[in-house]
């Protein structure tokens, strides 16, 4: 990786800054993690001498199971137990198909093994137990299964006929939204693009696979596993096995990676929990890479038709996004994919539409920057389309039509500095060197090509609640079933922590993934710290309270009967005045056993901020691309993201996550597709050989910069959501950077040199 | 996985014994591609020979100012090799261009021949392939083909073979030195080591069952400046679309001589003798390289997917046979 990701820091904090917040803090559980002794899922070993569970998936795609031969696997050397749907042990049935509430989607009964029929690839039949991994996998080779096959839909493209729209979006949008006049105005526009995008199947691929290891005591089990919202997953294994939730814990202090991948409940956890219960013995089980493309969610396949119109000074006056997106038939999934575009420009008529096609897949789940990451793809592509034909600069353009309000809720933005953050990144980027003719800059055998997008992510927020106490020793915990997925939250917490209590970094642990700690949102939707940091800095707030109260009242306190309105936490001491009182002298004097104090954010949506104020993060991304005239290879030159969140909390993390987020940007523009078989309903390059990420000699140089600011309305801390905002436009940047470069515009992603090679004329040597 | 006997190997002959009596037995090397066949089921030996601490893992001087390359040279030292790197640099930067660097360390070089395809069909058991369950069909002629042949194939099997080291060592004219179980050794030219795959896509090499690869020789190099090109969808870690290794001399700007051969489009590396028959002697201007190009793919057949590798490998070659054809 280039230099410029890794510039070295030092924790100024640690060494007596007593404003650590916003300061580039390495990771706290960095040293756990370089060492190995961050115990990830798999590798625990609680409970006794595990079992091991090897998931057998069905072979087709539709259809039922006709017969089924355990009797050699039964028979196979260290097998325990073979289940399937024979001798499952009864589970909640399923429900419907339709979901139309979000919390359902995420805590409904999720059965394994629950009947006879096939409902989509590697879907499981059968579930081996053995002494060992190696012994279960061997034998659940040896299952026999005969299926009676049906055929099934899988193709996107050849059953638009057949779409619906769905009762609401993902995240609880309005399936469709319109303003205006969106087709008169539109037929109308001087100029106009009317351009049909698709975006493929993609999957996560988190480094960590899904993996579990259940453990019952009497009637209650605990769930050790990778997890980003242990709530989802306490209340969804609970429903699934019909048992109250209190008998569930979730356990997941370490996660390799989720990407919205770990949101509900799969296989490995419900199936774990069923066989350690059969076997009264502790049961591990992980999916394999190759089941994770069936069995871990996935993004759809979309077609989008973008359409904008436009006066001949480059004014929107028509705007429309129409997607069509494939769903499981069994589990409906719409991602929120032309949401963003209510909020992106003004036009005063507009239109966004959702319609579903059902195929015969496993459910879709939420994918880093749902909605956005498919949906600014298109659309911002659309708009350098657009762009080009006004013969006007793409930022030009989005400035031109830079609402003075949210254009179709029509209230204030909390914050907004979109044109900032291009006309800074157009600054630093040296845009001005960009040739507006496309296909003309040639290096050597290399056609240089620059592209931006603008990126927009709704700010979230999740109903969370932090517990955090202190101790004699002045030692500070806070507690709450919180996740750290690779982002940085223990880290942000405990600058938070230390800093609104006035305490050093070193006293202060933070205590994440164990759903016996305060509810909060979980990791997701980029909410995390903002939700959980504003509740870590209510809990603190509300611990101070506490004791000063303790402070002023308590005979044997230094502060006795003093007025503390004033009071201060600053440096490990209380400030009164000119006093200055040891913090941890105090607690052990007022309360030798310790002080604690619970702190509570409600979802953004019931909050009246929300209802006033259209809240979102921006950013502005700049790609520059090489593309090799022969071959038609595109390599990644420089990247940079200006971007504008709120209130930066850690320096360090918030840039990595940028930089993790333009790396996905990479991927979703150039490499990433999982290509579904229609003829077998199956994803044929299910591994990650051939199902292609970015890798380290894919990222070049690429910079994060932050206009820092301070959103008052979105929360306490005045911090938004930022993870995902690194890949929301990146693809498009990317995307309109090899249009500059080469004059081919690709409409089907990923942008493939195979893709290019056809238009790519023969440059004489 | 099924349950395998393992047993390390302590000499040449035992191993090849243990593995001649079996034909469900396997040597193993690097084992970077044999126990991923094997973890998926598609390769199901019931004993496992290691023979990657033989002796044979030393790259010496051979005849007339040739190198002979032991079997078990992994694949990061022959790329380190300062002899390979100065006088054989196609084989060096093939080498390179090779799946990781943790890979490359663990891979051998007998391993890196005889590594199998990556056609996504043949690694999934439950899909049809001639390959893996011969008579069950081939999922790719008209699936997913993107990554495979349009040359060589057949219609029972369109898997392309996908090493870089030996399209490097085809275009260098290698020789594969193997000992059999009956106790004899030969010399093999590596452009008949592997099968084109006909009505029989399982029979991949022209080894019989237990002859073990002992080392590969290298002639003294050819004339000319050599490259490797490697064309892929990222910048590292992905396995070639079209690969070129080019060897061109050039005087008084005639052709004298050119060796060639491709990658990422056949079902072995492909050895471009029209090509090489197209340049010798002719004169060295782009003309000439793009028809040596052209007659390279004369015959190249498309499966859908795989089209665009006609062209790509058509203009690759035409370049790189520039570049290397002091033309650049
Ligand atoms: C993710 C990934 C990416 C890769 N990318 C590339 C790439 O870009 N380019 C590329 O060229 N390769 C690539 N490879 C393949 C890699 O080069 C091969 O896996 C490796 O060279 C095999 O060597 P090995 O020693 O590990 O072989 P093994 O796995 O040990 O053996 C392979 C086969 O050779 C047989 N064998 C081994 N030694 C002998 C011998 N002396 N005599 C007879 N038979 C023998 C074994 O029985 C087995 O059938 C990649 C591999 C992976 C996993
Ligand atoms: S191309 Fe060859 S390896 Fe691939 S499916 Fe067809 S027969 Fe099997």
């Amino acid at each position: 990786m280039a230099d410029s990701m890794t510039q070295p820091s030092r924790n100024r904090a640690s060494t007596g800054d007593d404003r650590p917040i916003g300061q580039p803090i390495d990771r706290v559980d960095g040293p756990l993690k370089v060492a190995g002794r961050a115990t990830y899922a798999y590798e625990q070993t609680l409970g006794g001498t595990p079992a091991y569970g090897y998931i057998r998936g069905a072979a087709i795609a539709r259809g039922r199971i006709a017969a089924i031969d355990t009797s050699a696997a039964e028979r196979a050397p260290g097998v325990l137990f073979v289940m399937t749907h024979r001798n499952a042990p009864a589970q909640t049935a399923f429900g419907p198909s339709v979901t139309p509430t979000v919390p359902e989607a995420f805590t409904r009964a999720r059965p394994m093994l629950a009947n006879d029929r096939v409902r989509y690839y590697d879907e499981p039949v059968a579930l081996v137990v053995a002494e060992t991994f190696e012994a279960a996998r061997a034998a659940a080779d040896l299952i026999e299964v005969r299926y009676a096959r049906e055929s099934g839909v899988f193709d996107l493209h050849t059953h638009l006929d057949d779409a619906y729209a769905p009762i609401r979006t993902n995240a609880g949008f309005e399936t469709d939204s319109a303003v205006g006049d969106f087709m008169g105005a539109f037929s109308r526009a001087a100029v106009k693009v009317d351009a049909t995008y698709r975006t493929p199947y993609e999957h996560h691929n988190p480094m960590e696979p899904h993996a579990t290891l259940a453990v019952w005591s009497g009637d209650e089990v605990t769930i050790h596993t990778s997890a980003q919202t242990l709530a989802n997953y306490q209340a969804g294994l609970a429903n699934t096995l019909g048992m109250p939730p209190e008998r569930v814990r979730i356990v997941s202090p370490f996660i390799g990676g989720g990407f919205g991948s770990k949101l509900i409940v799969h296989a490995d956890t419900v199936l774990a929990a069923l066989a350690a219960r059969v076997l009264a013995r502790p049961v591990k089980i992980a999916l394999t890479r190759q089941q994770m493309f069936a069995n871990a969610g996935y993004r759809a396949e979309m077609i989008q038709q973008v359409r904008l119109g436009a006066d001949p000074d480059g004014r929107l006056i028509a705007m429309g996004h129409d997607v069509h997106s494939a769903t499981s038939r069994f589990e409906e999934f719409c991602e929120q994919t032309a949401v963003f575009a209510r909020s992106l420009y003004a036009a005063p008529n507009r239109l966004t539409r959702h319609r579903l096609v059902g195929v015969d897949l496993n459910r879709g789940e939420w994918m880093r920057s749902p909605g956005e990451a498919p949906g600014m793809l298109a659309f911002e592509c659309a708009m350098d389309e657009l762009a080009e034909r006004l013969g006007l600069d793409p930022i030009e353009l989005r400035i031109r039509n830079e609402p003075s309000e949210d254009p179709e809720r029509g209230v204030p933005f909390s914050t907004r500095n979109l044109v900032d953050c291009m006309r800074e990144g157009a600054r630093r980027f040296g845009w001005e060197r960009r040739n507006p003719q496309p296909g003309c800059i040639r290096e050597g055998r290399q056609l240089i090509g620059y592209g931006m997008a603008a990126a927009i992510r709704p700010n979230y927020i999740g109903a969370t609640t932090a517990r955090v106490a202190i101790d004699a020793d002045g030692q500070v915990t806070a507690q709450l079933d919180m996740t750290d997925i690779g982002t940085g939250t223990y880290t942000i917490l405990t600058q938070i922590a230390a800093e609104s209590l006035g305490v050093p970094l070193s006293a202060v642990t933070v205590e994440l993934g164990d759903s016996r700690f305060p509810r909060t949102s979980g990791s997701g939707g980029s909410w995390g710290a903002a939700s959980t940091g504003s509740a870590i800095h209510r809990a603190c707030a509300a611990l101070k309270t506490r004791i000063l109260e303790a402070a002023r009242s308590n005979e044997s306190s230094p502060l006795y009967g003093m007025d503390l309105a004033e009071a201060s936490f600053v440096g490990g001491e209380v400030l009164v005045g000119e006093r200055s009182e040891n913090l941890a002298d105090l607690i052990r004097r007022i309360a030798p056993e310790g002080i604690d104090a619970e702190g509570t954010v409600a979802s953004v949506r019931e909050t009246e901020s929300y209802a006033a104020y259209s809240q979102h993060s921006y950013g502005a991304h700049f790609a520059e691309v090489a593309v090799d005239c022969d071959t038609g290879e595109i390599r990644m030159r420089r990247m940079l993201a200006v971007i504008g969140a709120g209130r930066i909390l850690n320096a360090k993390t918030a840039r990595s996550q940028i930089l993790g987020g333009m790396t996905w940007g990479i991927g979703a523009a150039l490499m990433e597709e999982s290509v579904l078989d229609s003829r077998h309903g199956h994803f044929v390059n299910h591994d990650l050989a051939e199902y292609h990420v970015p890798v380290n000699g894919d990222v070049q140089d690429m910079q994060a910069v932050f206009l820092e600011e301070h959103d008052d309305k979105a929360n306490p801390l005045g911090a938004k959501g930022l993870g995902e905002l690194g890949v929301c436009g990146a693809g498009a940047a990317i995307a309109n950077a090899v249009y500059n470069a080469t004059g081919v515009r690709v409409r089907e992603f990923p942008v493939t040199l195979d893709k290019l090679l056809p238009e790519l004329p023969m440059v004489a040597i | 996985m099924q349950p395998f006997s393992y047993e390390r190997a302590e000499e040449v002959r035992r191993a090849v014994a243990a593995v001649a009596v079996n034909p469900q037995a396997r040597f193993i090397s690097g084992g970077t591609n044999l126990l991923d066949l094997m973890k998926l089921g598609i390769e199901r030996p019931t004993d496992v020979i290691d023979i990657s601490r033989l002796p044979l893992d030393r790259i010496e001087a051979a005849e007339e100012g040739g190198l002979r390359i032991g079997a078990q040279v992994r694949n990061s030292d022959l790329a380190a090799d300062p002899r390979v790197r100065a006088r054989y640099p196609v084989l060096a930067q093939a080498l390179l261009a090779g799946a990781s660097g943790q890979i490359r360390n663990k891979a051998s070089t007998a391993g890196n021949l005889l590594q199998r395809t990556r056609c996504y069909y043949f690694y999934d058991r439950n899909m049809p392939c001639n390959k893996r369950e011969p008579g069950s069909g081939c999922a790719a002629l008209e699936g997913l083909n993107r990554m495979h042949a349009v040359l060589g194939g057949s219609d029972a099997c369109i898997a392309v073979h996908p090493s870089d080291m030996a399209v490097a060592m085809t275009a260098l004219g290698a020789r594969v030195e193997t000992l059999s179980p009956s106790g004899d050794t030969r010399t093999i030219p590596i452009t008949e080591l592997h099968r084109l795959p006909g009505a029989e896509p399982h029979v991949e090499t022209t080894l019989e069952h237990g002859e073990m690869i002992m080392a590969v020789t290298l002639p003294p190099p050819p004339a000319g400046r050599q490259i490797y090109r490697k064309v892929r969808d990222r910048a590292s870690y992905a396995f070639a679309l079209v690969s070129v290794a080019a060897i061109v001399a050039v005087s008084n700007g005639q052709v004298r001589s050119a060796r060639i051969a491709l990658g990422g489009v056949a079902p072995k590396p492909w050895r471009a003798v029209n090509a090489e028959l197209a340049l010798a002697g002719a004169p060295a201007t782009e003309r000439t390289y793009t028809q040596a190009a052209d007659a390279a793919l004369a015959g190249a057949r498309g499966y859908g997917g795989n089209d665009f590798k006609i062209p790509l490998a058509r203009r690759t070659l035409r370049y790189t046979l520039a570049a290397a054809g002091e033309l650049v």
